[in-house]
């Protein structure tokens, strides 16, 4: 991520010989040459070939058909694109603070005093590294009427539970529930190494100034993992636009598109009613949704991430 | 609770003191985080043991968690299913093939743009940094019609090389190498090594750890993988492993205890990847900034 990136070396050590320039020069293309042309032939040219396709009815077979801005209008004014920007939104206002809360209160949970908290760690991790399929057909089953959850329900209420992925209350709900078990590891990691990276002497400095675990929590464990959070924060919400197969698996966008979000209805347009053009178009509205965000949360951060020089 | 333990140690030194007190508080900490694991750990357990039962007790009241009968022979049963042995083997060969060249090809670049002088150096690296933000949906379409072009469509081709290109591998490592004093490529250098020897022979061994996490995490990402092979596969010979849970999910979706049995097996090589790895996992992501799936 950018976030992290230092400046680019100002003040190169001069070498040996001072002809060494040219000789650099000629090394370098040997030593680039491979990841070059794979970045300009795999990463560059779909980029910019992705915002031509988008002015284009491009059918996967057939003749392509320049059209100027109509996939950009005709989806803007599609009312089921609507809900599916919308199903995104939620998804990712509920998701996002969700995972923070939790990865942050397990980060702190697994302190120090925790017997083996390298295992506790880990095991949370896990859900992180094992196929998202996997690990969304394993919530299904979970969630399935006469499935583990309806039958605890059962039991303690007497009663069914709702129909979880049937249900238009439940069925966005129930993806969140499941994406958040399966993807806060990586940010309770990030924490935890940020909190191992706190010195001791400020809390203990703090502490002799009499402030409580509350007061030192907030001026001095937080301002601290600012920079942590930050970063966090970013991924996490770049990550969370690109939803994808936890709804394509648990509820395929149903009931309905109670559950679509922007890359189910992406892959549906491009390769199931193969519309290209289409897919390509809802793929910018997503970068362009990124990188405002992204943009937004940089302008933002100065008034609260705090770095120590 | 969990501002209370803030006021605990963060040094290990005091941190092992402490741990020897037991306190009463430390004891229920201890316990209730346990609680807390299991529960998250419950989708796995049910996961298993549905593989091991019997197909008629998978729901409903009355079946717990165990079956009448520990059933070993439904894996047999969903890996003979389907040719789960060719999608292990598919998946593999595709994200041990993508992680070499990942791995290969960063290092190169990577050395290039921490030691090299050259021109439009700083140029060119800021332009791999922008592209680290654009998410791999905005390209998969132009991905495919390059496929189709290059008549790579249903191939290993397809599923290995249009990845394993992104400024993220270059970017890492260029980070690391970065922190490497150069007085140790230096002395090299005056004893005649070349760039590709002193890249061999002095470089890549101090940066194994961070070589190892990218290795990992790339390994990961490939077998993982489930949007892009969806697309760009369209025979039961090329499928990988998530495309063969998928295929298994709709050609026969109610066959529960042979779909958790296929999920383990899914599962497997990632959780053995993680659980060797584990002594960098901490630091890995740290350093990297892999964090926010």
């Amino acid at each position: 991520m950018t976030v992290s990136a230092p400046a680019p070396p100002t003040t190169p050590v001069a070498e040996p010989g001072g002809s060494g320039h040219r000789r650099d020069g000629r090394a370098a293309l040997g030593f680039l040459a491979p990841s070059t042309s794979g970045f300009l032939l795999f990463t560059l040219i779909p980029l910019v070939g992705s915002l031509v396709i988008s002015f284009f009815a491009w059918p996967v077979l057939g003749r392509r058909r320049f059209v100027g801005l109509d996939n950009f209008v005709e989806l803007l004014t599609d009312p089921i694109f609507h809900r599916v920007m919308l199903n995104t939104l939620v998804f990712v206002l509920v998701y996002v603070p969700l995972n923070v809360v939790v990865s942050l209160g397990l980060a702190l949970w697994i302190s120090p005093r925790i017997r083996g908290r390298g295992l506790y760690r880990l095991l949370f991790f896990i859900p992180t590294v094992t196929p998202m399929i996997a690990n969304a057909l394993v919530w299904r089953l979970l969630y399935q009427p006469g499935g583990p959850i309806d039958q605890g329900f059962q039991a303690v209420f007497g009663m069914p539970s709702p129909n979880f992925l049937g249900d238009n209350r439940w069925a966005m709900a129930a993806v969140i529930l499941m994406s958040v078990w399966q993807g806060f590891g990586y940010n309770m990691l990030v924490f935890s190494a940020g909190l191992d990276a706190i010195p001791q002497s400020l809390h203990e400095a703090a502490s002799i100034d009499g402030a409580g675990p509350l007061r030192r929590f907030w001026s001095v464990t937080l301002p601290m993992l600012s920079p942590s959070m930050f970063f966090a924060m970013i991924m996490t919400l770049i990550t969370s636009f690109q939803v994808f197969v936890q709804p394509y698996a648990l509820t395929a966008g149903g009931p309905g598109v109670a559950t679509e979000t922007m890359v189910l209805h992406l892959y549906r347009e491009g390769f199931v009613q193969f519309d290209l053009g289409t897919a390509s178009t809802i793929g910018w509205f997503l970068f362009m949704i990124i990188m405002l965000v992204t943009a937004l949360q940089f302008l933002g951060q100065k008034r609260w991430v705090h770095y120590d020089d | 609770m969990t501002t209370e333990t803030l006021s605990r140690p963060a040094t290990t030194q005091t941190a092992t003191v402490r741990t020897r007190r037991a306190t009463p508080r430390g004891v229920v900490s201890q316990v209730l985080l346990t609680a807390v694991l299991l529960l998250f750990l419950m989708p796995f357990v049910w996961m298993i043991a549905t593989a091991l039962k019997p197909p008629a007790e998978v729901f409903g009241a009355g079946n717990g968690l165990v079956g009448s009968e520990i059933r070993w022979s439904n894996f047999a049963e969903a890996w003979g299913y389907l040719p789960f042995g060719r999608f292990m083997i598919n998946g593999l060969f595709v994200a041990v093939a993508g992680t070499v060249v990942v791995c290969v090809t960063s290092v190169l670049s990577a050395y290039a743009f921490a030691r090299l002088r050259f021109r439009f150096r700083d140029r060119i690296f800021l332009l791999y940094l922008g592209t680290l933000m654009v998410p791999q949906e905005v390209t998969v379409v132009p991905m495919f019609i390059l496929m189709q072009q290059f008549g790579w469509v249903d191939s290993y081709a397809a599923l290995i090389l249009p990845w394993a290109f992104t400024a993220f591998g270059t970017f890492l490592l260029r980070q690391f190498f970065l922190t490497i004093p150069r007085e140790l490529e230096e002395a090299a250098t005056i004893d005649g090594a070349s760039r590709v020897r002193i890249l061999l022979q002095v470089v890549v061994p101090i940066a194994k750890p961070a070589v190892a996490v990218l290795a990992a995490f790339t390994f990961i990402n490939y077998w993982n993988s489930f949007l892009w092979p969806l697309i760009v596969v369209n025979s039961r010979d090329m499928s990988t492993v998530p495309l063969g849970l998928n295929l298994f999910l709709s050609q026969n979706g109610n066959q529960w205890h042979l779909l958790m049995a296929a999920a383990a097996i899914s599962m497997l090589p990632t959780v053995v990847m993680v659980v060797l790895l584990q002594r960098h996992l901490v630091r890995g992501i740290a350093l990297s900034g892999l964090g926010g799936r």
